[in-house]
């Protein structure tokens, strides 16, 4: 608390970004953990809620007649313009913030605080939800090739691993001793992902210690290794993810890449996906074309392709295929790595294991394939997405990246997942909310020495929980793109790879579609499984009738109308949809009539009604909480549905603005 | 003439067809008057049928004494024909050749063209301008049927029947005719119930470099303003555009003249720009071997989604005038068969929930684009693949049809239609067994007797059978305005036209049956639940009378 210089400002105004006109007016509060903006207007006391940890940097803007000028930026993609009257109080904001969002120890985060007032005992069962060792067995491990090994036990030999690690047989301790001291931070080779229909296998490590001409004969024992333990196949791929030109600059750090006359039956392969520097840029680039006010076509699709982002997706995706594609068709064993293997790596690795395993297009699967290529293989969160104050570079998109490739298969195949596009935006959001303890630190050593487990709770079993509101209604476990591995074609195929609005664009609502087809089937599914019952009860009814009507004692019940259609009407939710400016210039109407009543602000089933099940995701800004009442809420068998306290909330004002000839 | 001096060779064996994500089929090629035809003489095989005059280009090629004939649509598809036997293949070619670029109207397909269905509904009887008007004159007796275009005589691209301002008398709008671009006088195109608004389109005054004025002009126009209101004329040329239109007689409304109204340019562009666009948009999604880079640098240098949110943008701004300004408004560009309609129908998409159904979907393409004279016959004569760059080629048609698939995607919802619906509608104006998009005007309809002599594309589609395909299972009655997003990043591109033959749709389609299951599955159970219910309540009811003396 000592970090706030003023907890309370008022008369602030929250600008809208796509018009500058529409602004609302409230008090500005600062807390401990969060940002609060509060709308004075009485009716509806709107709340933006802002954690301190999403927010990535805060701009204080030229002062102008109105007042001083904030911009926030956040993590998750929210974008505040805020105007202070006194430039005081707006400089104690900015200097509260800066410190605020740069938190220096780990127990200032908010999952320390954050309590969902869960007993200890259920806390617990939420860190036991997904169980590593469950997944490995689940795999088909251990088997005559592959055994946990001890090795890293304590993490002795690598503070960066996870202890349990799945090696191949014949590698003994001293071989993977020997290999780990060839390899850059220690990280050996170890199983990522077994394909037990072939035995082919998914290994992961860092680049080896190579310079110009070492080499390291445990480490040349240990690919072998793992070309035994699949004998269905003669060589292994070893797939280095970097470009080939930063590999070769490794060498002179006495870094690099293996070479081929040196290990005997490998295929080596480089497959050019760019360093964490060269894609935070490009995001960088990227958020820049998505804050454009009205941007033309051009300018949209040249910022786009300039940002070289959707190059860099089909990168990663493409070094997945050729990885799936070689364990599934060649039945080939891949070892892959970049420079540390927890960049990279981890993106390649769960891509792959993605189009191989429909077990990690589920829910469930999909949790236990981040626990595993991303937590327990020690990507390193912390620096990564800035939870802590460090240094500005190590700051990257790497799992943003992963996350965007899933929601692109997603497109691709639209009944193969289990889940929705809401449930990838959620994660990334908890990925920097640090509101659950699952991504905090560096490496599971650290976490344990922090003792996460029993400090804080796991975001797994809170979306477990809210699993209803993730679930894709075009999913069935027995459909065919649920089972087997995904094939994707071998032509380029760019135009498959799209701008994802519902991600970089998501507290836009104007900028998504109006009716969420998922949204709406869903509400579908559920209206029929509460059919299924009545139907069910109804069969019941009737055979107790009949048999009583034998007896000759009527039994009334309560009569309900048949009711046609009931649920989806697309009146009584409420999202604002008022004409946007579609003039492109700023003068504005000179007969400014009204709003014209409210009938055409109605509109159903937006994108991000961010489900009411995240506090966080939903009590964001105004925009945001118009769509709040869920779905679920919307009694199916009644139809009526008592109205939002939100509707009505942000219609106003006809943004009528023209161009004037 | 008789086709059979076109086809030197109707029929060759072995011949291979590719074609993309499907196995080559062997089979005989056979040439008709209108159609080539591939038939493998296999059972599961499906034969290729194809218009002549959906043939858009051909190509050939030779390697030793196999020809290779490929063939471009104008549905964008690209397929190739090996045919063995040098002469054969140039025979055939020049068979195509001849046969997809037919010159007289009436030799096309539609005039062959016998149903093997059974005709429900006559499609040409089914949109007729007298049962649109009384939808209107319920809510208003503002307006009225006019017959001064009876004969064709003062407007030619108008049809016999338009709807005027009920105190515009019909000497006044022939007055009004010479005063505008084509004689197209100002017409009603849309009243909106909700606030008695009116959206009027027409060519553009011809007010020439002297800034001739027309008094019947300016009082038809202020006729549709109520007292003490101000309407708005959309020119859809920039101001540039307009002035430089002076010097070729034709111009734009003065504001002196005009003082109740005031005008907006916007700037759609037109001709060979579109043409151009779309030529170089299919190019691009056809060309597989780029990188991501060029893919959307390609993607962006066509423009075609430049125009796509100008369209868009114009509409909205139309509808917006209307709904939210409360202010009437009179839409032109140049002649006011392009741009105008694009946008006038556009509003309507926006504005009035009748014409996102199917029915009302064809009634406005009847009333906004066949009868306000939109010239198909010459828009639609060639498509991407062609050289012959004539200025009269221009995809309209098909930029509106994917503003309406861009409104569609962002209220899924909200539509009686699916996309099949809109890619049917671009088939068929560019090829079709059908007379309905023939010719360029009504006046041209009526000499070519189209509905004596060929058959309407609405008898075909509204009937039960065909309807299905074409219906949107998400559909829930929307009364409302729909306002959708132009911003660039709410804007795609319509795989399902220019990807269509790039891609496999089966995943796609998978999922676009599950959703249908889903929906009957729920619709089922309802019925179901309904039959127990009414069982029960009669049962109760019986009970009851017993139960009562």
């Amino acid at each position: 608390m000592e970090h706030i210089r003023t907890p309370k400002v008022e008369n602030v105004r929250l600008v809208d970004r796509i018009s500058s006109k529409k602004a609302v007016l409230g008090t500005l509060y600062l807390t401990a953990t969060h940002v609060i903006f509060v709308e004075n207007a009485p009716d509806t006391r709107k709340e933006t809620w802002i954690l301190h940890s999403q927010i990535s940097t805060i701009e204080k803007q030229a002062t102008t007649a109105t007042g001083c000028h904030l911009l926030i930026r956040c993590k998750n993609f929210q974008l505040l313009q805020l105007v202070i009257p006194q430039e005081r109080d707006c400089h104690d904001v900015y200097i509260s913030l800066i410190r605020l969002a740069r938190p220096v120890k780990y127990e200032e985060l908010y999952c320390f605080s954050f309590n969902p007032k869960l007993d200890k005992e259920e806390r617990e069962r939420g860190w036991t939800l997904i169980d590593l060792g469950e997944e490995y067995k689940r795999m088909g491990l251990p088997n005559d090739y592959w055994q946990l090994s001890d090795v890293n036990r304590d993490y002795r030999l690598c503070d960066s691993y996870p202890t349990e690690l799945y090696v191949p047989r014949p590698a003994t301790a001293h071989i993977i001793v020997g290999s780990s001291k060839f390899r850059s931070r220690r990280r050996f080779p170890a199983l990522s992902y077994y394909y037990k229909e072939n035995h082919a296998s998914i290994c992961r490590s860092s680049q080896p210690l190579s310079g110009f001409s070492a080499r390291c004969l445990e480490d040349e024992q240990m690919l072998q290794a793992i070309r035994k333990a699949n004998p269905g196949s003669d060589f292994i791929y070893v797939v280095d993810t970097r470009p080939k030109l930063n590999a070769m600059a490794n060498r002179a750090a006495g870094k690099g890449y293996e070479n081929e006359d040196n290990y005997s039956n490998i295929k080596f392969q480089f497959i050019g996906i760019e360093n964490i520097h060269v894609m935070r840029n490009s995001l960088q680039k990227m958020l820049e074309v998505c804050e454009l006010k009205s941007p033309s076509m051009s300018d949209f699709l040249w910022g786009l392709e300039n940002s070289g982002w959707l190059r860099h997706i089909k990168a990663i995706m493409d070094a997945g295929i050729f990885i799936a594609r070689a364990v599934a068709e060649e039945g080939a064993s891949v070892l892959v790595h970049c420079s540390d293997g927890w960049d990279r790596t981890a993106q390649v690795c769960s891509v792959a294991s993605l189009l191989l395993d429909p077990h990690y297009r589920t829910l469930k699967g999909f949790m236990v394939l981040i626990e595993k290529d991303w937590i327990s293989f020690g990507h390193k969160f912390n620096h990564r997405y800035g939870n802590l104050d460090g240094d500005p570079k190590e700051i990257s998109p790497v799992i943003d990246q992963f996350i965007e490739c899933v929601w692109q298969l997603m497109g691709q195949f639209p009944c193969a997942f289990e889940f929705n596009e809401r449930f990838l935006i959620h994660i990334q959001h908890h990925i920097y909310s640090c509101q659950f303890g699952n991504f905090l630190c560096n490496s599971q050593k650290e976490r344990r020495e922090l003792k996460i487990q029993e400090r804080t709770y796991s975001l797994w079993a809170h979306l477990w929980k809210n699993r209803a509101d993730y679930a894709n209604p075009l999913f069935r476990a027995d459909h065919s793109q649920a089972q087997g591995a995904l094939r994707l074609p071998a032509a380029p195929c760019n135009f498959t790879y799209k701008f994802w609005s519902g991600m970089y664009n998501r507290f836009e609502k104007g900028l998504q579609p109006r009716q969420s087809v998922t949204d709406y089937l869903l509400a579908v599914k559920e209206e029929s499984q509460q059919l299924e019952e009545e139907l069910e009860a109804l069969e019941e009814r009737l055979e107790k009738i009949q048999r009583v009507q034998l007896d000759h004692s009527g039994v009334r019940s309560e009569r309900r109308e048949a009711s046609k259609h009931p649920g989806f009407s697309t009146s009584d939710h409420s999202t604002a949809n008022t004409p946007q400016d579609y003039s492109g210039n700023a003068k504005s109407f000179p007969s400014r009539s009204p709003s014209q009543g409210d009938e055409d602000s109605a509109l159903i089933l937006t994108q991000d009604n961010l489900k009411s099940s995240d506090p966080d995701l939903s009590a964001n800004n105004s925009d945001q909480e118009s769509g709040v009442e869920d779905l679920s809420c919307r009694s199916p068998s009644g139809g009526e549905c008592a109205p939002s306290e939100d509707s009505g909330k942000d219609r106003d004002s006809d943004e009528a603005v023209f161009l004037t000839a | 003439m008789e086709f059979a001096e076109l086809i030197k060779t109707p029929r060759v064996d072995n011949v291979v067809l590719h074609r993309p994500f499907y196995p080559a089929v062997e089979g005989t090629l056979c040439l008709t008057g209108h159609h080539l035809i591939l038939s493998s003489r296999q059972d599961n095989t499906e034969e290729l049928w194809l218009l002549h005059s959906n043939i858009d280009a051909i190509d050939k090629r030779f390697v030793g004494p196999l020809g290779t004939i490929i063939i471009k649509c104008k549905d964008f598809r690209i397929i190739q024909l090996d045919i063995p036997g040098m002469e054969e293949c140039l025979n055939i070619a020049s068979s195509i050749e001849a046969l997809s670029t037919l010159d007289s109207i009436t030799l096309m397909y539609p005039f062959f063209y016998r149903p093997l269905f059974e005709v429900i509904e006559d499609g040409w009887h089914s949109f007729l301008p007298e049962q649109e008007f009384e939808l209107y004159s319920s809510a208003t007796s503002e307006w009225r049927l006019s017959y001064v275009n009876k004969e064709f005589g003062v407007c030619p691209s108008y049809p016999p029947i338009v709807i005027v301002p009920k105190s515009i008398d019909d000497e006044a709008l022939r007055k009004v005719a010479t005063f505008r671009h084509g004689g197209r006088f100002p017409v009603l195109s849309y009243y909106h119930k909700k606030n008695g608004m009116v959206i009027m389109r027409s060519g553009q005054p011809l007010t020439g470099t002297n800034g001739r004025r027309c008094k019947e002009d300016e009082k038809l126009i202020n006729a549709t303003l109520r007292a003490g209101k101000r309407g708005y004329i959309i020119d859809t040329r920039s101001l540039n555009v307009a002035q430089q239109a002076r010097a070729k007689g034709g111009g734009f409304e003065q504001e002196a003249h005009y003082p109740q109204w005031r005008r907006i340019h916007k700037s759609i562009e037109r001709y060979h720009i579109l043409q151009d666009s779309l030529i170089k948009l299919v190019e691009a999604c056809n060309d597989q071997t780029h990188n991501m880079d060029r893919w959307l640098s390609k993607l962006e240098s066509s423009n075609w989604l430049t125009h796509i949110k100008e369209i868009l943008t114009t509409a909205c701004l139309a509808a917006q005038c209307i709904d939210r300004e409360g202010a009437s408004i009179l839409i032109h560009g140049t002649e006011g068969t392009d741009s105008t309609l694009q946008v006038t129908s556009l509003a309507q998409i926006i504005l009035e929930p009748r014409s996102r159904t199917i029915r009302g979907f064809e009634a406005l393409i009847e009333r906004e684009w066949l009868q306000a004279g939109h010239p198909f016959q010459q828009r639609c004569a060639q498509s991407a693949y062609c050289n012959s760059k004539q200025k009269w080629e221009s995809p309209v048609f098909l930029l509106f049809l994917d503003c309406v698939w861009q409104i569609l995607r962002q209220f899924p919802c909200s539509f009686e239609f699916n996309e099949n619906f809109l890619i049917m509608l671009f088939e068929h104006a560019y090829a079709s067994q059908f007379g309905t998009f023939l010719g360029n005007n009504e006046s041209e309809r009526c000499k070519l007797k189209l509905q004596q002599k060929t058959m309407s594309l609405w008898s075909w589609v509204n009937r039960p059978s065909e309807l299905s395909k074409f219906t949107n299972p998400l559909f829930e009655a929307n009364n409302l305005v729909i306002w959708p997003s132009v911003a660039p990043q709410s804007l795609q591109l319509w795989e399902g036209i220019f990807l269509r033959w790039n891609r496999s749709s089966k995943y796609l389609d998978e999922a676009y049956e599950e959703m249908v299951n889903i929906i009957e599955y729920n619709k089922k159970l309802q019925a179901k639940v309904n039959i127990l219910r009414r069982q029960l309540a009669e049962l109760e009811t019986e009970d009851g009378v017993q139960e009562s003396p």
